[in-house]
């Protein structure tokens, strides 16, 4: 199942590294919120320390919709997700590689925002490298899970471009909120490293019990 | 049965209200204490702004309960595939979003009151606040979605239950005043308590009465719409 569920996400990545597409546009967006975000919000260290995680978690939140958005919709155009769906794999296969991809996207974008934020809003967020690197990596995950999920199912639905935030957000917040308070333990002027490891613990929990949960409930959501 | 099942349930919760309100209004204390050394007020004595707690609480259960059933039936909706379980989940959480609206104003009023501030980013609050949007984000995923809105609806109703525990653990310590039996209604003896509970199981009557009658109006329509289509089929329509 595995083996399969990497050929998806292989096939995937390799589409985005022929065309750059997603990443490229993800990418410039992403760069053009924190310009816009340097400009919106006070410019002094305090109100930076104080302000950066909810930047740096806005943009994951924004970039990756968007992102969702246009990887699912590549297999609309040619109707490519009915094939996906028939091959002779297990269809959760179909599920784990597409969210392996789409995590993968998101934390490409984040690395570019990460520096962006720290260059020009002066943001300490390298001061924990590790803390930092595991807490985005674990919310771009439960991101692309939860995401696939839905992205997959509103694959036919009409004004899904709307629809999928409208979905999305309310059951990802949790992840935003843990994910934004564990930033702020890391960029505090006193950094609360106890903060960070609990809001840590808890993206783990999160995503292990959606991607349980996901496995589960991915076939009859998207089977007609 | 069924013909009956509803006007039953009708009556006993119009007679349910009026005792409720009776109880809330007339029989049931100001809420109050004084130390009894000082002859001053303690804690927090609100009188007669206390009384909404009688309709924000039950209201706020309900919220619980509605997401928990949509969650359920969703399940069984995906699993079993007969629409009434889909029906069920959507009456429910169509009903829970106007109970939910009554929660955050009263507990508005309340926090207003208590707190002296219209809105406080308070745990049970917050939480509340969380538990809506998800039901609002499933009405207009209903609304909006077309052919696949069940399933999607369904997928969210499902998800939005599992993410419940998550928005607990998330919004941690609270200041609110304890709920149900053991805060301000336990302390001040039996005619607040009866006060709660006529309130309580009135409100859980006029929540079943008015599912039960959201999900036959949907089986009438689909039911229509069915008819319809064969009418169409057989040329007996234009």
């Amino acid at each position: 199942m595995l083996r399969h569920a990497f050929r998806i996400a292989w096939k995937d990545l390799r589409i985005e590294v022929r065309s750059k597409e997603i990443f490229m546009t993800m990418a410039f967006f992403g760069a053009l919120l924190v310009v816009i975000y340097s400009f919106a919000f006070p410019n002094d260290q305090t109100a930076i320390r104080g302000s950066v995680p909810g930047m740096l978690w806005v943009s994951i939140a924004f970039t990756g919709t968007i992102a969702l958005g246009r990887a699912f919709d590549r297999e609309r155009e040619n109707d490519t997700m009915r094939a996906l769906l028939l091959a002779p794999v297990p269809r959760l296969s179909v599920f784990l590689g597409k969210a392996i991809a789409m995590a993968v996207l998101i934390l490409g974008v984040a690395v570019v925002v990460v520096p962006l934020l720290a260059l020009w809003l002066n943001a300490p967020l390298f001061a924990y490298p590790l803390e930092l690197a595991v807490s985005v990596g674990l919310g771009a995950l439960g991101m692309a899970v939860i995401g696939s999920v839905f992205a997959a199912t509103l694959l036919k639905a009409r004004s899904r471009d709307v629809l999928l935030p409208v979905v999305l957000y309310p059951i990802l917040l949790p992840l935003f909120v843990a994910g934004t308070k564990c930033t702020a333990g890391l960029v505090a002027e006193h950094p609360n490293l106890e903060a960070a490891h609990y809001w840590i613990s808890f993206l783990g929990i999160y995503d292990a019990a959606f991607l349980v949960l996901s496995l589960w409930v991915f076939e009859s959501l998207v089977i007609e | 049965m069924n013909k009956l099942l509803v006007p039953v349930l009708c009556v006993v919760a119009a007679i349910g209200f009026l005792v409720s309100i009776y109880l809330v209004f007339y029989n049931a204390p100001l809420d109050y204490t004084i130390d009894p050394e000082t002859q001053r007020l303690v804690g927090t004595s609100l009188f007669f702004n206390q009384k909404i707690y009688f309709f924000h609480v039950p209201n706020a259960i309900m919220l619980f309960v509605a997401v928990t059933v949509a969650g359920c039936a969703s399940i069984l909706y995906l699993w079993k595939r007969t629409p009434v379980w889909d029906d069920l989940a959507a009456a429910t959480v169509d009903i829970s979003v106007a109970f939910g609206a009554v929660v955050l104003a009263t507990g508005s009023i309340w926090a207003k009151a208590a707190w002296d501030v219209w809105w406080q980013w308070e745990p049970r609050l917050t939480m509340s606040l969380l538990l809506w949007l998800i039901l609002v984000g499933y009405v207009l995923v209903r609304k909006f979605a077309g052919p696949s809105a069940d399933r999607v609806a369904a997928g969210m109703a499902i998800f939005g239950m599992v993410g419940v525990p998550f928005i607990y653990t998330m919004v941690g310590q609270d200041s609110h005043p304890a709920a149900g039996t053991k805060g301000v209604v336990a302390t001040q003896g039996h005619a607040m308590l009866a006060a709660f509970w006529t309130s309580f199981a009135t409100f859980l009557i006029w929540f079943i009465v008015l599912v039960i009658t959201r999900v036959q109006s949907t089986r009438a329509e689909r039911e229509l719409r069915e008819l319809r289509e064969r009418a169409l089929d057989l040329g007996v329509l234009e």
